[in-house]
């Protein structure tokens, strides 16, 4: 089974963000970044299901040239390859014109199956997966926690609202958005990491894809949220902090 | 292209829940642009709005929710009602079948918004630490999804609408997902919507073997322990004890958030609590924007420090 994974780098989790003087995004400079974790869940399944089945792992990651630690980060976790579809300037695509890229890359390769995380850590618009499979004319299904072959096609778990869950069929080839919490993440081996660096990644541009840059939807600003309600914060040492807070608790919510 | 149209969710008991907050929204949005406002209904549910259209969307294919099905019965109908606004609950089924829908339209679906203002669709970014401003080109389509809370159900205008029945033709050939009945995995042993006090624990609790020590505040307070979603998915404990959209909706006397960051998916299962609490190293973490009572510091200090003037306070 081929098996396309794509997958995103965002800003590592506990990065301190900072509005970037254009007010339409932040400041990328001394940020670190990683894998978005859905698509690390993504990965992780595919790998499995290579590993069940046979077949191969193709890594598929639009970003700038940066992109390319997560790349190797994918190859050393044990993907075969990769395609870095390297631009500088995502922000000129927007979600519709960003997944036309990653679907014209992905047909190349005629994939069984394509899978994704269920969305992104940074932009969070949750859509990138459904679009492709629109766009290549494949069947789709989100947040899924369970992935089987059965027959010619796919027996997957999808998860509902409220703890509910469903079963649901599709015949391949397929896209599939991944949840978190899937299966175990795996780490990159010495071996793995030594193996990456001979595996083959394939550069290409949006351009060399045919998909110029467009937007319907344009950020107009970003900015920190208001506060919906005034935090009381309670300041000193731990233990000063913690006998205020025992205070409101005893005195105002009244559960002491 | 006129007016808004509003697709609410049918759930396993009639209206979903957000489907009402998302036709206030609509309500709101036609009052704004002076333009009118229809709902598209899926099965049976009764809907009583004030609303310019009801459109009963109706079809054997689409007893069961399918991604395909649900995709070509509202494409047929955003070609006939031809809205300028299509709104949306931001519920699971949704991010299932709207991006496509809006993909059917050469438009991008503005998921999860939280408003809109002066035609700028406001949503999160980075799980709720920045917020950002969208603008659609002028002229085009708009699909929105809506934030669950982020419009309230009780200012929905009540009344009712002329109901037409609306049957697209539906080829069962276009169905490419067979979907089987909804299930629950086990009968939930724990009800954390009976608490009084809650401790819930994120990420900053770092490794499993350290969840003792959140354990320990939730005996002294006693507390029913509930986590955000990665310490569930991460096995450190039951997936039962979860609290967010995934997982279980509370709203108890004192919610104890402990070195959780508070992505929206978890704020809006706990958010509607009476206290908030956030113990949490990062003064920026978006849970202080709901939080009552803060403590800045490393949970590790702050949460023994608890348990001991608890326990003094208890005698």
């Amino acid at each position: 089974m081929k098996i396309i994974v794509a997958l995103k780098q965002v800003p590592a989790r506990d990065s301190q963000l900072k509005v970037a003087p254009s007010g339409k995004w932040i400041d990328e400079s001394d940020l670190t970044f990683e894998i978005n974790e859905p698509d690390a869940y993504a990965l992780e399944e595919a790998l499995q299901l290579k590993e069940k089945h046979g077949g191969e792992v193709i890594v598929l990651c639009a970003g700038p040239e940066r992109a390319a630690s997560s790349i190797r980060e994918a190859l050393a976790k044990g993907a075969d390859r990769a395609i870095h579809i390297e631009e500088d300037d995502l922000g000129a695509y927007d979600t519709l014109a960003l997944a036309r890229v990653l679907a014209k890359a992905a047909e190349t390769e005629k994939p069984d199956l394509v899978l994704t995380g269920l969305q992104s850590d940074d932009l969070g618009s949750g859509q990138t997966g459904v679009v492709m499979a629109e766009l290549m004319g494949l069947p789709h299904a989100t947040i899924i926690m369970q992935v089987e072959l059965a027959g010619a096609g796919l027996r997957v778990k999808r998860e509902l609202e409220d703890g509910w869950f469903q079963f649901a069929g599709m015949p391949l080839p397929a896209l599939l958005t991944i949840q978190s919490g899937i299966n175990k993440l795996r780490y990159a081996t010495l071996m793995g990491i030594k193996k990456a660096k001979s595996k083959e990644i394939r550069r290409l541009t949006a351009a060399d894809l045919g998909v110029p840059p467009r937007s319907t939807v344009t950020v107009a600003g970003i900015f920190a949220p208001p506060r919906m309600k005034q935090t009381q914060i309670l300041d000193g040492s731990p233990r000063e902090a913690a006998a205020k807070l025992v205070e409101k608790l005893k005195f105002e919510a009244r559960v002491i | 292209m006129n007016g808004i149209l509003v697709v609410t969710e049918t759930g396993l008991n009639g209206l979903h829940k957000m489907s009402l907050e998302t036709v206030a929204a609509g309500q709101q949005l036609s009052r704004e642009l002076g333009q009118p406002v229809s709902a598209a209904v899926f099965l049976t549910a009764p809907l009583s709005a004030k609303l310019d259209r009801v459109y009963r969307v109706q079809h054997d294919l689409l007893s069961a929710y399918t991604a395909d099905g649900y995709t070509a019965a509202l494409e047929a109908l955003i070609h006939q009602a031809d809205p300028a606004v299509v709104l949306f609950p931001h519920t699971y089924q949704v991010r299932d079948f709207a991006p496509k829908l809006a993909t059917r339209f050469g438009q991008v679906l503005i998921s999860d918004i939280i408003g809109v203002h002066e035609g700028k669709w406001r949503r999160q970014l980075f799980q709720g630490k920045l917020n950002a401003d969208f603008l659609p080109q002028p002229g085009t389509r708009v699909f929105a999804s809506i934030q669950a809370g982020a419009f309230r159900a009780d200012q929905l205008e009540a009344g009712a609408a002329p109901e037409e029945i609306f049957s697209p033709a539906l080829d069962p050939s276009l169905l490419r997902q067979k979907p089987e009945p909804p299930f629950r995995e086990s009968a939930r042993a724990v009800d954390l919507s009976a608490a009084d006090v809650i401790v819930s624990v994120g990420r900053g609790i770092k490794e499993q073997d350290n969840i003792p020590v959140v354990e320990e505040l939730a005996k002294a307070l006693g507390a029913e322990l509930a986590a955000s979603r990665p310490i569930c998915d991460n096995g450190w404990l039951p997936m039962e004890r979860q609290v967010g959209s995934s997982g279980q909706t509370v709203a108890p006397k004192v919610y104890v958030a402990v070195g959780i960051s508070g992505a929206i998916q978890h704020l809006v299962g706990m958010k509607g609590s009476k206290t908030i609490v956030a113990i949490n190293k990062d003064p920026n973490a978006p849970i202080f924007e709901v939080a009552d009572y803060g403590i800045i510091g490393d949970l590790f200090e702050v949460v023994p420090a608890l348990v001991d003037e608890v326990k003094k306070a208890r005698g």
